[in-house]
């Protein structure tokens, strides 16, 4: 029985950081049809803003404060993820509208651009940045009015953009000369994320040993869920959300501002995606790698999980962790132990880490077969795109 | 004189192939012979995607394997018989595995290199076509299949020699070194044949019926069935010639790098395939290739100078490619692209106009061509 | 070293953008040695390869630069002197950009184009294996800085990292004697620990150990609850954990394992063979205090040569960092082959790797020496974490020499590799 707990425990403890990581993109994919492939690195930025966040409160005045700085992290995180989602949608997804498979390569090189920027982020880079930025955005105000209209215009576009991109990275490489602003913020390294000493521990709960650390993301997973369906469900954005998720055209013919509609999806499924970063530091190191260990499995939570409902993510993401939980640490072997000596030989081949995900994986490709719409497929006719 | 213009690309590729042997150092060679094996994944990609609109992530899985077939052979032919490769002692391994056994045959492994990634692609590609699975959706599972195939390969060190993969550069073929500058100059040449043949094959398939019902299935996929075609077995069989296509390119590239791991099917790897494709023009087969070369050559320059920008350079490119130049460096130049530019600085090419135009033979033929299928008065 | 890197960069970006332009016409851009400077009477060309860019570029950061630090000391004292000429060491430096198959074609560049008389580099096993072919096949020399897993003698590679038996044997050794029998391993799912685990299983079957269970988990995953379930369970009361997961992993596996309560305070001995000074810096000492790890060469090494270095390293690269046995070896091998090319009294590749061996230097950790086998003697320690991320080293097990082909594995057992022989099969013969 103790091992039902166990097995049960751990499980919703995986699960419930796919559900987190995968609910961001879940949401956003239901409204847009648009997979995010920086969503990962959206996670890799809350978890950037934990580690600030920590360092500001580990020395200082607000030292007293440190057991709790996590509650101050989870907003800033949200608020960080979701401002450069916003970001996103703004310069590049809007673009793109109807064109998912497009908006994928092009977030997949935001994705890309990301990792490196934080990895080669120093005060040097920054000054370069925002000065060839702000000069890329001037400098047309500064032209004659007449020069709007005339043919080579696009091309005097191009060129005041590769111009300040220049001067940018040779402001960029003059300051780094200076030692203390060429100091990389973050570098390539990992960083540790201390958690409060309250977050270390574990608690023993009917025979079961659960890591605080664990509870207290199955906690903010659950807060997050009835967050988003309160904010989905009650709230007026949330219904003009649903509205468009179901029917585009005809919101827009209803009057419902379709593009803050999306834009506001974009912030909010970014911003969970923050928190989750959050989460994660609790588990593991920060590092511009993080992103990418945790992006194809929310793809497949949400593939899973189907398209517009949110207790399909919820299952599917539980379902993968229980199950790869189950597979990974061999415990059928204990469940079952005079197992025919065929299957055993099966389960242990496929008892350790990276082959329980070759199986889960197998699995929901298995699956799709009888549900290709996933768990929870949206009822009624839809429209083929 | 038009003939001509169609035969100078063939005349010039050819006196390339045979000339950049003689002045390129060994190493350039070999980078190029690898980029052009490259070309033939970035082709059959194109197929999928650039004609059929399907956006494979997963097109590293059917690398690898043609890979893998090559590499497993050459490490078995290099052996005294009854000996095993050298890594199987690391780690206990006493007997042959059964799946090595055939790859001692030469005839077996040439099959295996495109047959093997093509029936995988098309079991794949059926279980996901029958349920009508596409877009995103697509994509999604190919690079969860990627991600299988990657893990499998990784982790099993008693099969295949886990993350290490096998080497090839110290085997023979023919009594000759394969990392030797000689046979590498042969297989290079070897790459040049085969990418033309690849080039010409995805020509001949998209033109005619079959490259229709492709353009059909990209445009309007229920149309097409509406009218009584089945896109489940066209969807499955340009993927699996797409597979094919990936495994010999596969094959390729690891005689020439001297090793195949499960690196190749690393998730980036496979996105980057995609956008060679998109930089180079997508529907457009010569952009397919072009882009591979390009894009390649560019990254291993830019890691000799400046490694940390490549990641900034590159997912720049994805930006811009899908931004602003949606057709990719061919498409763009094929409608005009340069014309535009050269009438933005001021100097607009003339427009062809009367007489011109009237005596243009190739505009001369097309309106004989025009008034011969209507019918006199009656043009609806 | 950022700073300086960064400075070259700016040079670097007019070579870059002619090199671009160079490509456009595929012909190939040299770059331009740069001129010997000063007193020197002419340069001498070594490959620096190592990843600078993706997952391992963090480990392999401080390799290089303990490289660089070396060249720029032997150029200092006016570089090596070959025939009365003073040759200046001039590095080119290349990026593996944490991909196997891309360590392979560097190296094809550094020895075909740039024609460099050795390279210093790569970290991972699979990177070496990688890199292993090209320098067979064309006959060059690769010197490694990192401990690895044995089991191998090129004649074209110089390992100056430990071999199992200069580092996990004694290791387990000692775990056996002091601490347990139970045996728990854990390891990332690639080479080294694969072929580790199989040794350090062999090695327990002739001590008397007792396995319990091993798990292995992706490069990278940070979902570590079934493995530390599966410790739980083979593990109730207590026992020896041995532990070769590499990067990211390890900080999940700690904080993860603390949390559940897995801690030498409960009982647990936890020994890891990938985890030093900078890795303890990452992870957070709060999490290891306590666990052991082997090594020859720790920062907290109380002699006038380890102070040197770790001060020279701190003055040159930060006070903030923190120097540690793949760096230092990796500064030793830079000085090896210096003074290899010294004695053989040329630069070409095949005549100091002949010189080489029986060559000595006075390392940051002592006194070593280069084997016929083509690894050094190492001075083999174990420390125990502190509060402050150093180590406090509690057992001392003198300089070893190395043993390329393990004597724990059946299928190894009585073979060995002596390079001064000459006979065919040098590399790996009964003895």
């Amino acid at each position: 029985m103790d091992l039902l707990y166990d097995t049960l425990f751990n499980g919703l403890a995986i699960g419930s950081v796919l559900v987190l990581a995968a609910l961001g993109l879940a949401v956003v994919f239901g409204l847009m049809g648009v997979i995010n492939m920086a969503h990962g690195e959206l996670m890799m930025l809350g978890a950037y803003t934990t580690y600030v966040v920590q360092n500001l409160f580990k020395n200082g005045p607000l030292e007293g404060l440190f057991p709790i700085y996590i509650l101050v992290a989870i907003p800033l995180a949200f608020l960080v993820s979701g401002l450069a989602g916003l970001l996103l949608e703004k310069t590049v997804i809007r673009r793109l509208y109807g064109r998912p498979l497009e908006t994928l390569l092009a977030t997949w090189g935001v994705s890309l651009i990301l990792q490196q920027f934080v990895r080669s982020v120093s005060s040097a880079f920054v000054v370069g940045l925002v000065v060839a930025v702000a000069l890329g955005l001037v400098a047309p105000r500064l032209w004659p009015s007449s020069w709007a209209q005339r043919r080579w215009t696009p091309l005097l576009a191009v060129a005041t953009w590769l111009f300040s991109g220049l001067i940018g990275i040779i402001l960029a490489s003059g300051l780094g000369g200076i030692r203390v602003l060429d100091q990389p913020w973050f570098s390539a390294r990992n960083l540790d994320v201390t958690a409060p000493l309250w977050l270390r521990g574990s608690v023993d709960f009917g025979g079961v040993n659960m890591p605080t650390a664990r509870l207290f993301i199955v906690a903010l997973t659950a807060i997050a869920l009835v967050a988003v369906h309160c904010f989905l469900q009650k709230s007026v954005w949330g219904i003009r959300i649903r509205a468009v998720t179901q029917n585009r055209s005809m919101s827009d013919c209803l009057g419902i501002p379709t593009e803050t509609v999306d834009a506001l999806t974009f912030l909010v499924g970014s911003g969970l995606a923050g928190v989750a970063g959050v989460a994660v530091t609790l588990l593991g190191s920060v590092g511009p790698n993080l992103g990418g260990n945790y992006i194809v499995d929310c793809f497949m939570v949400v593939v899973l999980g189907g398209v517009g409902k949110l207790l399909g993510t919820v299952v599917a993401a539980l379902g993968i962790g229980v199950l790869s939980y189950v597979i990974g640490s061999g415990s059928l072997l204990l469940l079952w132990p005079a197992m025919p000596a065929g299957l055993n030989e099966l389960i242990t081949f496929f008892a350790t880490t990276s082959m329980a995900k070759v199986l889960v994986f197998a699995l929901i490709v298995l699956f799709l077969q009888f549900r290709p719409a996933g768990l929870f497929p949206q009822k009624g006719r839809l429209v083929e795109a | 004189m038009a003939k001509f213009r169609t035969w100078l690309p063939w005349l010039l590729l050819v006196a390339a192939a045979l000339v950049l042997p003689a002045i390129l150092p060994p190493f350039r060679l070999n980078l190029l012979g690898r980029f052009l094996s490259l070309g033939i994944v970035a082709l059959g990609i194109d197929l999928i995607w650039g004609f059929t609109g399907m956006l494979s992530l997963g097109q590293g899985i059917f690398f690898a394997l043609g890979g893998y077939a090559i590499g497993m052979h050459l490490q078995l032919l290099s052996l005294a018989p009854g000996e095993l490769p050298e890594f199987f002692g690391l780690y206990g391994v006493k007997q042959l595995p059964a799946f090595w056994q055939p790859f001692q045959s030469f005839v077996f492994t040439g099959l295996c290199i495109w047959v093997l990634p093509a029936l995988v692609a098309g079991v794949l590609g059926y279980l996901v076509f029958r349920n009508r699975i596409k877009g995103v959706y697509f994509s999604i599972l190919t690079q969860a299949a990627l991600l299988v195939f990657f893990n499998f390969f990784n982790g099993q060190q008693k099969l295949i020699n886990g993350t290490n993969g096998l080497k090839t550069d110290t085997a023979r073929i023919f009594g000759e070194l394969v990392g030797s500058d000689a046979m590498q100059r042969n297989l290079f040449w070897l790459t040049v044949v085969l990418v033309m043949a690849a080039w010409l094959l995805c020509r001949w398939l998209t033109r005619g019926r079959f490259g229709d019902a492709l353009i059909a299935i990209r445009d309007d996929e229920p149309r097409l069935r509406f009218t009584g075609y089945n896109p489940t077995a066209y969807k499955t069989l340009v993927f699996a010639i797409a597979g094919a296509m990936a495994g010999v390119s596969g094959a390729l590239y690891t005689v020439q790098s001297g090793i195949v791991s499960p690196q190749y099917m690393a998730v980036p790897f496979s996105i980057e395939m995609v956008i060679w494709v998109a930089v180079g023009g997508r529907g457009t087969l010569i952009g397919a290739v072009l882009g591979a070369v390009l894009i390649n050559y560019a990254k291993s320059l830019v890691s000799e100078q400046l490694p940390e920008t490549w990641l900034f350079i590159q997912g720049g490119l994805f930006l811009l490619v899908v931004t602003a130049l949606p057709d990719g460096l061919v498409g763009w130049w094929r409608q005009g692209g340069p014309r535009h530019i050269q009438a933005m600085v001021g100097w607009p090419p003339l427009a062809p106009t009367y007489p011109g135009l009237d005596l243009d033979p190739a505009a001369q033929a097309e309106r004989q061509a025009f008034s011969s299928d209507v019918p006199p008065g009656g043009a609806p | 070293m950022k700073s300086s890197l960064m400075r070259k960069t700016t040079m670097r970006y007019v070579a870059g953008a002619t090199a671009m332009a160079a490509s456009l016409s595929l012909v190939a851009c040299g770059g331009g040695g740069e001129k010997a400077a000063g007193d020197f009477d002419g340069e001498v060309k070594v490959g620096i390869l190592h990843s600078r860019s993706g997952t391992m570029a963090i480990s392999e950061n401080t390799v290089a630069e303990a490289e660089l630090m070396a060249i720029e000391e032997i150029n200092a004292k006016g570089g090596i002197t070959i025939d009365g000429k003073k040759l200046k060491i001039v590095p080119v430096e290349e990026d593996g950009a944490s991909d196997w198959p891309t360590f392979a074609e560097k190296a094809k560049k550094l020895i075909d184009q740039d024609q460099v008389s050795v390279v210093f580099g790569g970290w991972t096993s699979a990177s070496r294996k990688a890199m292993l072919p090209v320098f067979e096949a064309k006959d060059h020399f690769l010197f490694y800085p990192i401990q690895y897993e044995g089991q191998e003698c090129s004649k074209n590679i110089f390992y100056s990292g430990a071999t199992p038996n200069q580092q996990a044997e004694p290791a387990v050794s000692w775990l056996l004697k002091n601490k347990g029998k139970d045996f728990f391993l854990v390891g990332s799912d690639y080479v080294y620990p694969r072929t580790a685990n199989t040794i350090m299983k062999e090695q327990l079957k002739v001590e008397g150990g007792n396995l319990v269970g091993e798990d292995y988990l992706p490069l990278g995953n940070t979902e570590v609850a079934p493995i530390i379930a599966k410790i739980k369970q083979a593990l109730p009361k207590g026992g020896v954990i041995v532990n070769t997961l590499n990067g990211d992993s390890n900080v999940a596996f700690f904080k993860q394992m603390k949390a559940a309560g897995i801690t030498p305070a409960n009982g647990y001995s936890i020994m890891s063979f990938s985890i030093a000074e900078e890795e303890v810096a990452a992870i957070g000492p709060e999490y290891l205090e306590g666990t052991y790890a082997a090594w020859n060469f720790f920062q907290s090494l109380d002699t006038p040569a380890s102070k040197k270095f770790t001060t020279d390293f701190k003055a040159k690269y930060g006070e903030n960092r923190v120097t540690n046995d793949p760096a230092e070896s990796a500064y030793n091998m830079v000085y090896l082959w210096a003074k290899g090319a010294e004695k053989a009294g040329s630069t070409d590749n095949a005549k100091v790797r002949e010189a080489l061996i029986g060559v000595t230097f006075d390392a940051p950790q002592g006194p070593i020496e280069v084997q016929p086998n083509h690894h050094t003697t190492e001075l083999v320690m174990i420390g125990e974490v502190q509060k402050d991320g150093m180590f406090k080293i509690i057992e001392n097990k003198g300089v070893l020499k190395p043993i390329a082909w393990n004597q724990f594995v059946p299928e190894t057992k009585g073979y060995t590799c002596d390079w001064t022989k000459d006979r065919p099969d040098a590399g790996k013969f009964k003895m």
